[in-house]
């Protein structure tokens, strides 16, 4: 811990701070907090902003190349919401004292990051509706339970947020269900989907408690509410039957039903792959990267022209 | 031509504009100079893919043969598009997309007001509906032309070289052929060659505030209304049209 509990006052302070979250009272913008508490939410906010953001890749990788003027419209309008997503988290993370600018400076330079699922590349249609299902299934999970977290920004955007989320999540199971009732090759593409997506979706809760690094301050400070493996187990409860209602097989011979638990047991996560992903050679971190860059340094002139009008007109 | 044939054409004409402008918007997706203007790019897409169903739908109905507004979308070559050849051009950069958008946003303002009087009522109401999405539009281009205009040196030239490269196609927005004639006398189709001075006193307008110069050249492209494009239109569709195509038997 850094920079806190310096002076008596602020040791009084951190104190007040400590009981106040303790008592499960939400902390605005304008209270006092540690900087570590500060430090630790503009870390997970910014990700998760970013996460948002370089997620309309891989989904817009297919509005081009969608099926139907419907599909395409359901499609487009998600990517939208996951844009507007970005920028609520960006403005929730800017009343912490950190500017967008300097968060996406963060994200190029390596510093902060974002979800390691959107490291894989859509290969197929049914990849839409995997997203769809499985990656917003699972963002609803965590998200769902940081609407009690204890920064009360962040817990605002999680509630708006999390119902938008619940629509893509059905929607992206109904590409599903479709393509498992039509032909042999759209089943195909359907289980191809799933046999890609779900280890990754399960590796979205992050390792194993014992594994998981900043986790002891998040809970103290009730900005994290569940544990990683618990939040894991309530996502497979509620996908496996799902998966199981529309002829989908789910790609783990391990995975059974645990009668005494009254929940499904799992076989191994590949941390291996976790964290060769994480630390740069996934399928398509470079190519995530490179386009956020690349669309980021063609748009400055545009930025910079809208800058020096405003000016002008001052 | 019965009128029957003459207004499924007509709606074909402006159904594939709403088409075809909406897929060269949502190819922005994830790539604007700011995710402002990320979700600003794909709205307008989203409303013209509405205005694009509404559009071929009706036109399946007037033709009868069975056709669903997915069928006309993804299963016509070419040949049988009728967009105007301005709407399929390449979106280049942010200013190329915010000139094309002004040209035929201002165009399509005086369009859709007069459509609101047509005789047909399912069109007129499609225009009503639509004129409060392209009031929109125009605006929101006008003022990126205006701001890119004024803006620094590299955006006002870069912006002045795509109202120049642009420029060539606007002339055929305002054509009209036997179908316009047909659908005109019995008060169904609008009289679109009278509606280019008041657009071209509006772009001056427009041009002006931005700094920018008209350009001189006249000469004037044509074609979509015989279904002859540019070669980016089979670009576009090959892409649009992949999974439909190869997939025929699937329901999606
Ligand atoms: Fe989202
Ligand atoms: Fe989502």
């Amino acid at each position: 811990m850094e920079n806190i509990a310096t002076t008596p006052k602020d040791e009084q302070r951190l104190a007040k701070f400590e009981e106040w979250v303790q008592s499960g009272e939400a902390i605005e913008p304008r209270d006092w907090m540690p900087e570590a508490y500060r430090k630790h939410l503009i870390r997970q906010i910014s990700q998760h902003a970013h996460s948002e953001v370089i997620g309309m890749q891989p989904e817009g990788n297919w509005v081009t190349r969608a099926p139907s003027l419907r599909a395409k419209q359901i499609l487009l309008a998600k990517i939208q919401d996951e844009g507007g997503h970005g920028l609520y988290l960006y403005s929730a993370a800017e009343t912490l004292g950190i500017t967008r600018d300097e968060m996406i400076e963060q994200l190029h330079a390596g510093k902060a990051k974002y979800s390691n699922i959107f490291n894989y590349p859509t290969l197929n249609w049914a990849d839409i509706g995997a997203i769809g299902w499985l990656v917003d299934g699972a963002a609803i999970v965590n998200q769902v339970s940081l609407q009690r977290t204890s920064f009360a920004p962040y817990s605002r955007a999680m509630v708006r947020i999390c119902k938008e989320e619940s629509f893509h999540q059905r929607q992206g199971y109904e590409i599903m269900a479709k393509m498992m009732a039509g032909t042999e090759a759209q089943r195909e593409m359907a289980q191809d989907a799933m046999n890609r997506w779900w280890w990754p979706s399960l590796m979205m809760f992050g390792p194993h408690d014992g594994d998981s690094p900043h986790s002891a301050d998040a809970f103290r400070w009730k900005i994290k509410r569940q544990t990683n493996d618990e939040l894991r187990q309530k996502f497979i409860d509620k996908t496996v039957p799902q998966a199981e209602l529309i002829g989908l097989t789910v790609p783990d011979p391990d995975m059974k039903w645990n009668e005494e638990k009254q929940s499904y047991d799992h076989g191994r996560i590949n941390w291996e792959e976790f964290y060769r992903v994480i630390n740069g050679h996934g399928p398509c971190n470079k190519q995530r990267m490179d386009h956020h860059k690349k669309v980021h340094a063609d748009g400055a002139w545009v930025r910079e022209a809208a800058e020096a009008y405003r000016a002008k007109m001052k | 031509m019965t009128q029957q044939e003459a207004l499924f054409k007509y709606l074909l004409r402006w159904g594939d504009n709403a088409l075809i402008l909406s897929h060269r918007l949502s190819e922005w997706c994830s790539y604007a100079p700011f995710i402002e203007e990320d979700l600003a790019l794909t709205n307008f897409a989203l409303d013209m893919i509405g205005r694009a169903q509404a559009l071929l739908k009706y036109a399946g109905e007037v033709e009868g043969k069975g056709n669903t507004e997915d069928l006309l979308a993804y299963r016509r070559s070419e040949r049988q598009y009728y967009n105007n050849l301005l709407m399929e051009q390449p979106n280049g950069d942010f200013g190329v997309t915010m000139v094309r958008q002004l040209f035929i946003s201002a165009f399509e303002k005086d369009l859709f007001t007069e459509l609101q009087n047509s005789r047909d009522t399912t069109l007129a109401a499609i225009a009503a509906k639509t004129l409060k999405e392209v009031r929109y539009h125009l605006e929101h281009a006008a003022n990126w032309v205006i701001r890119l205009g004024n803006g620094t040196d590299e955006s006002h030239e870069r912006v002045q070289k795509a109202v120049n490269d642009l420029w060539m196609f606007t002339g055929e927005l305002f054509e009209m052929d036997e179908v316009d004639r047909q659908l005109l006398s019995d008060g169904i189709a609008v009289d679109i060659s009278r509606m280019q001075e008041r657009w071209t006193g509006y772009i001056n307008d427009v041009l002006q505030v931005a700094t920018l110069q008209k350009p001189q050249d006249e000469f004037m492209q044509t074609g979509s209304r015989n279904g002859i494009h540019t070669e980016h239109l089979g670009h576009l569709l090959s892409e649009m049209q992949y999974l439909q195509r190869a997939y025929p038997d699937a329901q999606w």
